[in-house]
């Protein structure tokens, strides 16, 4: 009887809707903006993204936590989710590779959430009404208390998250053999994005969010990388102030989901707040350089203006769409070598399709010039 | 690439007769393609031997072409009429063998046709063992060790090189026929040449055995531009060693990390743009050492095969009717995800739900055969669960297999000899996954288990899970005793009420009281390629316990039609065919239709046939909700055979109207003593028969009846256990047969009418007239099972006053029992006597025999009769005969070299193809009949 011995848990949203669980991973309260995430495979990876800090997450896959937890599957040092919603969480685990269960995980990294909810109904409540904050307790479960907690929490429109998630101190990671050396600009950065970097030849330093521009030039990059990251671009004016003048030296400069919402910033396009975002890891997007279609790992709550890049068609070019919902899911600044996308190229979760970005990047850092 | 305009017309071919390894799942393929190309206007011709097959129907293609699978049949039809295209990746290997074939000798080229959506040469790679496993290498791919011989010889040195244990892989065979695995140096050179004989091409493989490895599944669509989407990633919970046809399978993979998983994703598609160049659906399957993670790349099927069909039931995304747009020259990124319709066909669904697939085997009908599974496939048919979670997925699985099981065990057949059990773990056989709940209801622990079976832990620890579950059940003593709490997590479980109901010893009626007194129902959720992110507009539904229901009950004239379940050998695609003709005519009568079934090779279970489409066990609990739920004006009970009609006497009770016949006059036909009193008052003869209850009693009747005499259980399909004996001795030996594998069941005894000819009609009757659609005479003689007979139509050598009887004896017969829809009368003649042996008030086997044969919608007829919507006086019937129609059986003997393959009164066919002749004269019926002659000599 795997739910009965276990202790009972309560999910509320902001609007009132609540649902009942059963307690996973550590005890306790936790807050954040509830999303959900259709990948089927990558839960640790999901659970480590810096990117998500801020979010209860409610995983669609059923089954959560049946290969376990391994160091090596870590995104970010911390479990960066604030809440995990899942149907089926597993007690036992199977994997040859692992370091532990997802419980022991969870307990150790101090990650409160539940299972056995109907992650479906909650999804498609969320689907109709939008992200909106949550809480979940598995110490409290009167309903009014809760309600009263949740009304504190801000909500993620006009939340700056990305200092908090950065790291305090620059550090560096050399390539072997070293061909070129990228400033990274670290929002919340994932570390497969590091690793593809070091994996071409590319030596990075991670800088903190809030790094001064000269700081940054100090280390005589060959480009600058604008890392993903959590929260609202629109509340981060040091981030846009710092991609102008990456843009302004005329170095390649490339960025990923908030990397790229603060490029379209620094050009003059807004952003938006989604309905609900993209989460996931089976999204399509089209190339419309090469004409070719990828399937792409994405992680994201706000969106570039679409109309604003058709008043803007002569700083930007739209280079990828999403096959979807035709959302903008790539730009490259005019006669710059400026490009960013809003997927996750570095998957971790997800398909490797679009990998070729950071040769694409590579190859900028030499020749400093965008293929037509 | 755009839509290639030049592509007007497209020939599809069909795959013909069902085998073992190539069953109805292309049917759904062949049908979803065909009308895939006729919404984009293109004329589609479909040739198929096959009468049972929706496929063939004038409704889906331009043209049917009932022809054997030849290439003369590709010459005549190519001469008379032009096609710009064909399709040969709809059909199985039987399609693409034949269109390899028909290029050989320049066919293609003769009559300029193109060969879309296919690659011959990658045909070529994917099935030449050798060139594969060097290809592969090339790509960087690895394969287990394997070394190729053309020679007994060369086939013993490289299992002196590779070392055993090894497998051996034919070249170009089907479903793993002539492979297998060998152990040991002694049974290596049986086996070898058993494998050589059995490759076309005299080739076999031998690979290093990589047992305990995991196997998994990808399901691809690959386009002109070189895209590629993975569709579905099936796990297999049998590890490698057995046939992934004869494997429990699951979606999504249950333990592969993220990782793990792009590094096999990243594999399949550097291995599917390997392939050559084509358009359309691929499967690759994998191994992979549980240890490091590593894969290896065991084969690639590159055409819609049977995983693609359970791909398409498991995900929602219809795989053969983009696979078929694909090879007109779409791109992926132009179509539209047909689900959702708003977002795009290029992308890789995301399940919220899991699947269970168990396969569905006929071994009693194969006595002799070999029942230890391995790498050649074995089963005849499967069934698929749906469920929120892996241990509701399986017991729903369970609960469709239609073998009695109320689920994983806990059910009253648990084995108890410990010696018995870990010999059943060790080497699998069709019951491996309930010896495996009944090893740890021992004791044996999941480490034994696991040494034992290979099989993964986590698959494992949740049967283990069960057992602890039902042992805590078990605890609470009555069933007033579960709580709310416990009740939802044992539904949640996937039990029935009927197993719950066993572990605390009560009424399945009364667990089922208490549970709804908790107010513990069924929710219905959506199967939508997207786990709810996007809106969906489709009515494809499964069952759980979860607090959201989805499926919005409409107050329309609305009727329910139960399907087959699995296929098995007495009942496979015919019912099928049947189900789908009866939706759509009670469609065209007005009803909202609403489909139930579990069998994920159909047409029937397409996600836009019906209405709605509950995929859910054809069992009882699970009707019985919907039935709640919907509300229905009645159920057809006709039209899905032997599995439809045993709920027949539920729904009755239960109150439900029973769309057309009623309980009463089914269990009159069905009940042998009814049934021969009802004949004896109509004055219709019948041989003298008798029911025994032990041996003294068979004895007795024996000899009242008289020798010979036709022995068998009451209650079976397809002349399960069913013998001619003619002495005592035998008859004493046989019962006791019986009574031994079938306990509490009644032995029916007919004298036998040696030499008899036999025939059968199927008629329509609406209580009123009756309509005779056809008589059938069968080739062989009596005590032949019908299904393993040639049927000729119409008859050939009964006499005209015979006909007459037959004819009288049928409408005479209908009447008296009410018939409202479909019957079928098998008939004995002997001496100018007619005898009616059985009656069926239900679709039969012959009746899409018959539709194809005279082209004319009975089965729509039928129904229509059936609702009351039409009389048969309001139809005007226009069969359309053409010489002589022949149903001739197909066997797959060859999947069990050492079984008995005399025919007798058990049925033994896993198909049929129809053959047209003109007249006695055609050099076909001549052998037919020349044969006749063999059975009356034994």
């Amino acid at each position: 009887m795997s739910h009965l011995s276990k202790k009972p848990a309560v999910l509320l949203l902001a609007d009132g809707t609540s649902f009942q669980g059963f307690a996973i991973g550590a005890p306790g309260t936790t807050t954040g903006e509830i999303c959900f995430n259709t990948g089927m495979t990558g839960y640790q990876e999901v659970f480590t993204d810096p990117s998500y800090a801020g979010q209860i997450l409610i995983a669609t896959n059923t089954h959560i936590g049946n290969y376990g937890a391994a160091d090596s599957d870590e995104e970010s040092a911390d479990v960066q989710i604030a809440g995990l919603v899942v149907r089926e969480y597993a007690d036992s685990y199977s994997r040859h590779l692992a370091d532990s269960s997802l419980q022991e995980y969870l307990e150790r990294k101090n990650l409160t959430g539940l299972e056995g909810v109907d992650t479906r109904a909650l999804v498609r409540h969320i689907r109709t009404k939008g992200a909106m904050n949550a809480i979940i307790s598995s110490e409290e479960l009167d309903l009014d208390k809760l309600s009263q907690r949740l009304a504190k929490v801000p909500s993620m429109g006009g939340l700056e998250l990305a200092s908090r998630v950065s790291t305090k101190e620059p550090y560096d990671i050399v390539a072997h053999p070293q061909n070129h050396k990228v400033a990274v600009l670290d929002y919340g950065t994932k570390r497969n994005i590091l690793r593809n970097f070091t994996q071409r030849g590319i030596s990075v330093r991670v800088f903190p969010a809030k790094t001064t521009f000269s700081d940054l030039m100090d280390y005589k990059p060959d480009g600058i990388f604008l890392s993903n990251g959590p929260g609202d671009p629109s509340a981060m004016p040091y981030a846009v102030d710092q991609a102008k003048q990456a843009q302004a030296t005329g170095l390649p400069v490339f960025g990923i989901c908030l990397g790229h919402q603060i490029l379209a910033l620094a050009n003059g396009i807004p952003t938006y707040k989604m309905h609900n975002g993209h989460r996931g890891i089976n999204h399509p997007v089209k190339n419309l350089i090469t004409g070719k279609s990828e399937i792409t790992s994405q992680n994201h709550g706000f969106g570039v203006s679409p109309e604003a890049i058709e008043a803007n068609l002569d700083v930007v070019e739209v280079t990828h769409r999403n096959l979807n919902d035709d959302t903008i899911e790539g730009l490259r600044v005019k006669g710059k070598p400026v490009f960013s996308v809003q997927y996750h190229p570095e998957a971790s979760p997800g398909p490797h399709d679009s990998n070729y970005l950071f040769d694409q990047f590579a190859e900028l850092l030499e020749t400093k010039v965008l293929p037509a | 690439m755009p839509k290639d305009t030049s592509i007007k017309s497209v020939l599809i071919i069909g795959s013909g007769p069902i085998i073992i390894g190539q069953a109805c799942e292309f049917d759904y393929s062949g049908t979803q393609a065909a009308r895939s190309l006729k919404e984009e206007g293109v004329r589609v011709g479909l040739i198929n031997s096959n009468p049972a097959t929706i496929m063939t129907d004038p409704l889906t293609a331009d043209s049917i072409y009932l022809k054997p699978l030849t290439v003369e049949s590709i010459d005549e039809i190519l001469t008379i009429e032009k096609y710009d295209a064909v399709l040969a990746t709809m059909g199985g290997q039987t399609a693409l063998n034949l269109a390899i074939e028909a290029g050989k000798i320049g066919l293609w080229d003769k009559h300029n046709v193109r060969l879309i959506g296919v690659d011959l040469e990658a045909i070529d790679l994917a099935e030449n063992r050798d060139l594969f496993r060097k290809h592969m290498e090339n790509i960087g791919l690895k394969c287990a060790p394997a070394q190729i011989a053309n020679s007994f010889l060369e086939g013993m040195e490289a299992a002196q090189d590779i070392g055993f244990p090894v497998v051996i892989r034919p070249s170009y065979t089907l479903g793993g026929y002539g492979g297998g695995f060998c152990h040991t140096a002694e049974e290596y050179p049986e086996l070898l040449r058993r494998g050589l004989e059995a490759s076309p091409t005299h080739e076999v493989l031998i690979d290093k055995a990589v047992f305990g490895w995991k196997e998994f599944e990808l399901e691809l669509l690959r386009d002109s531009a070189n895209n590629v989407v993975i569709i579905c990633t099936v796990e297999n919970f049998d590890p490698m060693g057995i046939h992934t046809g004869d494997s429990i399978t699951v979606a999504p993979a249950m333990t592969l990390s993220d990782k793990a998983y792009q590094d096999m994703r990243n594999q399949a598609i550097i291995a599917m743009r390997a392939m050559g160049n084509f358009a359309g659906g691929c499967n690759i399957q994998f191994s992979q050492n549980p240890e490091t993670e590593e894969f290896i790349v065991i084969e690639i099927n590159p055409r819609v095969s049977r995983s693609s069909a359970l791909a398409s039931k498991a995900t929602g995304y219809p795989i053969a009717k983009i696979a078929a747009k694909l090879a007109l020259g779409y791109n992926l990124d132009e179509l539209k995800n047909q689900i959702t319709k708003t977002t795009s066909a290029y992308f890789e669904p995301s399940l919220d739900y899991v699947i269970v697939k168990i396969p569905r085997w006929n071994f009693s009908k194969f006595p002799g055969a070999d029942l230890n599974l391995g790498l050649q496939m074995k089963s005849v048919g499967e069934v698929m669960g749906i469920g929120r979670t892996f241990q509701e997925a399986l017991q729903k699985a369970c609960q469709s297999l239609e073998d009695g099981r109320a689920g994983l065990g806990a059910d009253n057949k648990p084995f108890v000899q410990i010696d018995d059990v870990l010999s059943r773990l060790e080497t699998a056989q069709d019951d491996r996954l309930f010896r495996i709940k009944d090893a740890m209801n021992l004791g044996i622990p999941v480490t034994t288990i696991h040494k034992l079976t290979k099989i993964d832990n986590w698959f494992l620890n949740q049967i283990k899970e069960m057992v602890d579950t039902e042992n805590e059940l078990s605890k609470l003593k009555v069933i007033a005793n579960v709580d709310h709490a416990r009740m939802l997590e044992l539904k949640r479980m996937g039990y029935s009420d009927l197993q719950l109901a066993y572990i605390l010893n009560a009424e399945e009626e009364e667990v089922k009281a208490h549970r709804e007194s908790l107010g513990i129902r069924r929710t219905y959720k959506t199967v939508d390629t997207c786990a709810a992110e996007f809106e969906s507009h489709t009515n494809y539904l499964y069952s759980t316990f979860d607090t959201e229901n989805e499926s919005i009950s409409t107050d329309k004239k609305k009727v329910v039609i139960l399907g087959s379940g699995p296929n098995r050998i007495g009942q496979g695609i015919e019912f099928d065919y049947c189900c789908v003709h009866g939706v759509m005519a009670a469609k065209e009568a007005g009803y909202e239709t609403i489909m139930v079934n579990c069998n994920p090779e159909t047409v029937s279970t397409d996600f836009d046939i019906a209405d709605k489409l509950y995929f859910e066990p054809v069992f009882w609990e699970h009707l019985e909700a919907i039935l709640d739920h919907e509300k229905p004006e009645g159920v057809i009970v006709q039209l899905g055979g032997q599995t439809a009609l045993k709920l027949a006497e539920k729904l009755e009770q239960k109150g439900v109207k029973i769309i057309g016949t009623s309980f009463d006059s089914m269990d009159l036909a069905e009940d042998r003593g009814r049934f021969s009193d009802r004949l004896k008052a109509l004055e219709i003869p019948y041989p003298p028969y008798g029911v025994a209850d032990d041996v003294n009693e068979a004895v007795r009747v024996a000899n009242e009846v008289g020798y010979p005499v036709l022995v068998r259980p009451s209650y079976v399909l397809g002349g399960q256990r069913m013998r001619i004996v003619i002495n005592d001795h035998d008859l004493e030996r046989h019962v006791l047969s019986i009574y031994k594998h079938m306990p509490d069941n009644k032995v029916l005894i007919d004298h036998f009418l040696d030499r008899a000819k036999e025939a059968e009609i199927d008629a329509i009757c609406d209580g009123d007239d009756v309509h005779v659609m056809g008589i059938m005479e069968h080739i062989e003689p009596a005590g032949i099972h019908s299904g393993d007979s040639s049927a000729v139509l119409p008859a050939y050598s009964l006499t005209v006053e015979e006909l007459a009887t037959m004819t009288e004896y049928t409408h005479r017969l209908a009447k008296d029992l009410k018939i409202k829809g479909l019957i079928n009368i098998q008939f004995a003649i002997k001496e100018g006597k007619v005898y009616v042996i059985e009656a069926n008030p239900r679709a039969s086997r012959t009746t899409p025999f018959i539709a194809k044969a005279y082209q004319e919608p009975y089965l729509k007829h039928a129904t229509h009769v059936m609702l009351g919507h039409k009389k048969l006086k309001d139809i005007r019937f226009d069969p359309q005969p053409q010489g002589y129609a022949i149903k001739v059986p197909v066997f797959s003997f060859n999947k069990f070299p050492n079984v008995d393959k005399q025919l007798g009164p058990e049925m033994k066919s896993t198909g049929e193809e129809i053959r047209f002749v003109k007249d006695l004269t055609d050099p076909f019926f001549r052998k037919l009949h020349s044969e006749r002659s063999m059975y009356l000599t034994r």
